[in-house]
């Protein structure tokens, strides 16, 4: 094929893929380089004003962060939050699948659209209710446990309670998308496979671990890792929740700590190096994403 | 039907009746603690339905604290950038599927590497960029991360890849232009996943907190979530306002997935990334 017969329909793709690309490309690729670089400098307040007042810091900002016990303290709350909120969430979410997957189940379709209602909710509208849902005197939840003769609680005052309070918010708002995803892999699960296990008879729960479990592995693996990766960009639920990083930091997280040094402060040579702090988190977690993907392709 | 099974399914549809309750509670109790009148919601003992239905924090935040500018604004943002999203991610998406260029799938390739690169990166230098382009608290500035995306390109790429290349060089031969190929022919044939990008940006936009926070500056041109988190700081005792003012935010979202569930779900299956 000669390459004049592709001429006018590779000058249309250029027409077609450029906006798209130039709106990529100036909006996104080149302020995720220029972060890189913002974050090897000293531009803070003074250089809003007149960026003449940037000096190049090499890797100073990077190595004041590792030294500081705030970003410390933000990165061990992410993390918290992800990786008890993540299992968590995904725990619930496969319950809810294999009850909505149970042969003897009806209203599929209802309980299927009420779990995922919250999915689509505002998160800071619905951060403002549970900020009530929490609240120590009047909150519905402290109503609820004083039936039962627990005492008042406050959640989101409580540095010990804070952050698991945010997390059961999360796991309300999230386990929905887990679920939805679960359920079209369990109703892919081949019934044959079903039907062998019980002729060498297999119960229930021996067909649960010998069959739907290693059959739902490769979309377990893929929700747990994008659900981990929402998790540690943890931003308007405590902005909301529990404003200035709540008691004693307890809800500070990685975002949060940006979001203040960068544009309450103005501190953007450190904010940048916080925000490359959350880039290597989530490379990190999409690079073995996708090492398991194509581990479960190959297999 | 055998013990065994009533018993199975009394037991199924008995957990599915609690987590569905434990599930709309909150959102229920939003909508109730609304309808109350002032101070109701945080009486003791605690009621949960109003006891008599007012609408009064629905009209005092659209007429004192000008909630329905925010509204509009929301609007604004949302709809157009599901407008912008739509068109360049559509034409970019089936470049990217349909044409044959010069190192189309290499730029592909990249593309999708940066789909892991997290918004928040960008998000210093581009308010840097806007500052100086001007761009700072407008509707543009807002619209901007969400016109064209790679997840768009990836969602309408790998949707278009499927249609029948026949069908395209039968209209070239025929002398169809390559624009009024893609406009009268692709598209048609692409209207799920139009939908489902529809729904996707709009929901996104609406919903997004971080990014207006940031670049909108000025309270008349905020948009829903960045009012409703800067009333909570000044009406914190006000419950049954802030009730009002969550239920005007979510409803409109609530609805569009009702209606529009298909869509949603095909869309949440087809991308495989958290919407």
């Amino acid at each position: 094929m000669s390459r004049s017969q592709f001429a006018p329909e590779a000058r249309a793709a250029v027409v077609f893929v450029l906006p798209a690309l130039t709106l990529i490309t100036l909006f996104f690729i080149l302020p995720v380089i220029g972060g890189f670089v913002l974050s090897l400098t000293d531009f803070d307040i003074y250089s809003v004003g007149n960026t003449a007042n940037t000096r190049f810091v090499g890797a100073e900002n990077y190595t004041q962060l590792s030294s500081n016990k705030v970003f410390w303290q933000a990165l061990r709350n992410t993390l918290y939050f992800a990786f008890v909120g993540c299992p968590l969430t995904i725990l619930i979410a496969l319950a809810a699948a294999l009850l909505l997957n149970a042969k003897v189940a009806r209203f599929k379709a209802l309980f299927r659209t009420i779990y995922f209602a919250p999915v689509v909710t505002t998160i800071v509208a619905v951060a403002v209710v549970w900020r009530y849902l929490y609240h120590p005197r009047v909150g519905l939840l402290n109503r609820a446990l004083s039936v039962v003769g627990i005492e008042a609680i406050d959640w989101l005052g409580d540095p010990r309670w804070a952050l698991p309070a945010v997390i059961l918010m999360a796991v309300w708002k999230n386990f929905g998308y887990s679920a939805v995803i679960f359920l079209a892999a369990l109703q892919n699960v081949p019934e044959d496979l079903y039907e062998a296990a019980r002729v060498d008879g297999a119960g229930p729960i021996r067909q649960f671990w010998s069959v739907t479990l290693p059959s739902l592995a490769p979309t377990m693996i893929f929700v747990t890792i994008i659900t981990a990766i929402g998790y540690v960009q943890l931003f308007a639920e405590v902005y909301v929740m529990t404003p200035d990083g709540g008691p004693l930091n307890s809800t500070l997280s990685i975002v949060m700590l940006m979001y203040r040094e960068g544009f309450r402060w103005w501190n953007m040579g450190d904010a940048a190096a916080v925000a490359f702090a959350l880039f290597a988190i989530v490379i990190l977690m999409s690079v073995i994403l996708m090492l398991t993907r194509k581990r479960w392709a190959r297999a | 039907m055998s013990p065994r099974r009533l018993f199975t399914s009394v037991a199924v549809h008995t957990a599915l009746t609690i987590g569905a309750v434990l599930t709309v509670i909150p959102l229920l109790w939003m909508l109730s603690a609304s309808l109350m009148p002032q101070g109701e919601a945080t009486a003791f003992p605690p009621r949960l339905l109003p006891s008599r239905v007012t609408f009064e924090h629905y009209l005092d935040l659209f007429n004192r604290l000008r909630l329905g500018r925010s509204f509009l604004n929301s609007t604004i943002v949302a709809v157009f950038s599901t407008i912008f999203s739509l068109l360049f991610n559509t034409m970019a998406g089936y470049a990217f599927a349909k044409l044959r260029f010069r190192g189309r799938d290499r730029i592909f390739s990249l593309l999708v590497a940066a789909l892991a690169i997290p918004a928040q990166v960008a998000m210093l230098p581009l308010f840097l960029l806007l500052k100086t382009m001007g761009l700072v608290n407008t509707y543009v500035g807002a619209m901007l991360p969400l016109m064209a995306t790679i997840y768009g390109i990836f969602l309408i790429r790998q949707f278009m890849v499927s249609l029948p290349d026949d069908l395209i060089a039968a209209a070239r031969i025929d002398g169809a232009s390559e624009f009024r190929i893609y406009w009268s022919i692709v598209l048609p044939l692409a209207r799920p996943v139009l939908a489902t990008l529809a729904i996707f940006t709009f929901m996104s936009a609406w919903n997004d907190f971080i990014w207006p926070l940031i670049i909108l500056t000025d309270d008349d041109k905020y948009t829903l979530p960045v009012a409703v988190a800067n009333l909570v700081g000044e009406h914190a005792l006000d419950l049954e306002l802030m009730m009002a003012s969550s239920v005007i935010t979510i409803l409109p979202v609530l609805l569009l997935f009702f209606f529009l569930q298909k869509q949603y779900i095909a869309g949440l299956m087809a991308g495989g990334v958290k919407g």
